[in-house]
């Protein structure tokens, strides 16, 4: 009875909703005729790619959004450095603007004397995705710090921590114990710094990928710049310190003579593979996430697209979207979890292919 | 297309900022928190260890307190019955001695009393002699003043001599 009372009143309160809706609609109607074709892809790959300031919201025709610096090196005119406010809605400064269309789209481009319109030499822009990478790091390093001052005034015989604290320090051996010393195996120490930074390095990441606004919203391991970067990482942590077991296995393999002696077959096959493992956890991580970001965000047009196919379907699709979305970002939680777990695994578990001792048969 | 391809910037501020993450935490972070779990867990184990050996301790302590206490409980019970033979001797001793003290002591009055009466019969004995004596000695006197009388008592002395 009560259970019927709660789901009566539920659906009143949606209906109210849809119907207090209704009107608003139909006077935007007429506008939305003119420009009703949205373009999904545009609005979906400016979400996830990169952008020379932050965008924060659009109120009404006021676009909010936090200027960020531009650090432009031309051949040309030499270093420059300014907010990207000044570049806004194709503005030109110094001979900088940012390029509509081309190869270059969307990207800082400089007009030469010659009147050639090409990317300057180096451009090391604080873009969005930079500095989300510069807010997590910081974000990262308190946390961990944090942390770990705690331990500074403790004991042995103290007891364990509680809270937040006790938190990061489950996750941490979380890490510690289930993935760096059974898959690294000896001189596991080592390599501990590296695989536990990299792991909450992409786990924050994706974390604050997932929430909407400023200081989270980037979509920073979504991108592969980043995810290469770590990758390489985890080559340099592979084959810098493999013993000299690992490297005869990859020039010298235990296969048949034929197969390495006049061809170099195997030999070829395993340093093509050194480099294909570090790309397939570049491609995997940046995949999944950029994957996950268009996802919602197709969900969320949902909303855009349905609008102009009556008030009805727009309504119910709505509802449809909204429920849809939250599961994704449910989903989502949990890939940010996973795909950093599996980063961290699969460079273990590599750099601990990479300390093979000689073993007798 | 553009998403795949790694912009320069991007990875230049990539590298310089998980570089400086890593080696901060490298240096101040991780370590410290995984030393002190390690330790906690190193700690945590041998405390445990101790434990157990402490209730095995325990453990042969009770049994030798209880030992100790059944061997107590024996000796206590000798030393009592030790003390109560001893009691008993020592009363049984000081009867005996008061006993013999006794008949010793009856027996040195019975000695003097028996003395005692020996002198007062002797006493008696004399001073009878005495007063004999001399009642004799005035009977004699007054009695044998003639001849006559001298002789009547003769005679009688020796009648009675010869009847006996």
């Amino acid at each position: 009875m009560n259970n019927h009372t709660i789901r009566t009143y539920l659906l009143t309160v949606l209906l109210c909703l849809i119907g207090a809706w209704l009107p608003l609609h139909a006077s935007s109607h007429a506008e939305e005729e003119e420009n009703a074709s949205i373009d999904i892809k545009e609005i979906i790959f400016d979400h996830i790619g990169d952008a020379y300031e932050w965008h924060v919201a659009t109120i009404g025709d006021k676009h909010v959004s936090i200027p960020l610096p531009v650090i432009v090196f031309s051949k040309e005119k030499g270093f420059h450095a300014f907010l990207s406010h000044k570049l806004h809605h194709g503005e030109i400064y110094n001979g900088f603007h940012i390029a509509t269309n081309g190869d270059h789209k969307g990207k800082v481009v400089e007009s030469l004397s010659t009147g050639e319109v090409v990317r300057p030499l180096i451009d090391l822009s604080l873009t969005k995705i930079a500095t989300g990478i510069l807010i997590n790091s910081l974000l990262l390093v308190s946390i961990i710090l944090f942390v770990s001052r705690w331990y500074k005034h403790k004991e042995v015989y103290d007891n364990a921590p509680r809270g937040f604290i006790g938190v990061m320090e489950m996750l941490i051996m979380m890490v510690y114990d289930g993935i760096i010393k059974p898959s690294v195996g000896k001189d596991y120490e080592r390599y501990t710094p590296y695989l536990l930074t990299a792991f909450f390095f992409i786990f924050l990441s994706n974390l604050m990928g997932l929430i909407p606004i400023f200081p989270g919203g980037a979509n920073v391991t979504g991108n592969i710049a980043i995810t290469l970067v770590l990758a390489i990482c985890t080559f340099i942590a592979v084959n810098v310190f493999g013993t000299r077991e690992y490297w005869r296995e990859v020039l010298w393999p235990d296969v048949p003579m034929w197969m390495k002696c006049p061809i170099p077959l195997m030999p070829v096959i395993e340093i093509f593979g050194l480099f294909t493992k570090p790309f397939a956890l570049t491609v995997r991580l940046f995949a999944n996430i950029m994957a996950g970001h268009s996802v919602i965000l197709a969900l969320v047009c949902i909303i855009f697209v349905t609008q102009s196919m009556g008030p009805l379907l727009g309504g119910s699709m709505t509802v449809v979207s909204v429920l849809f979305t939250i599961f994704m970002n449910c989903l989502e939680l949990l890939v940010a979890f996973i795909q950093a777990y599996v980063f961290t695994m699969l460079s273990a578990v590599f750099i601990g292919m990479s300390r093979v001792e000689h073993h007798e048969k | 297309m553009d998403l795949f391809t790694p912009d320069v910037g991007l990875l230049f501020w990539m590298l310089l900022s998980f570089g400086v993450v890593f080696f901060v935490l490298a240096k101040w972070g991780f370590p410290v928190i995984t030393r002190m779990v390690d330790d906690r867990k190193r700690f945590i184990d041998q405390s445990l260890e101790a434990a157990r050996k402490a209730n095995a301790k325990l453990e042969g302590i009770k049994a030798e307190s209880e030992a100790l206490l059944a061997q107590a409980r024996e000796e206590q019970r000798l030393i009592l019955k030790d003390a109560a033979n001893t009691r008993d001797r020592i009363i049984e001793e000081a009867r005996e001695k008061a006993r013999t003290e006794g008949a010793l002591m009856l027996e040195e009055a019975r000695q003097q009393i028996q003395h005692e009466k020996e002198n007062a019969i002797r006493d008696i004995h004399r001073q009878t002699a005495e007063m004999a004596v001399e009642v004799a000695e005035k009977i004699i006197r007054t009695n044998l003043t003639t001849v006559r009388q001298q002789m009547d008592l003769v005679e009688r002395l020796l009648d009675e001599v010869e009847k006996n």
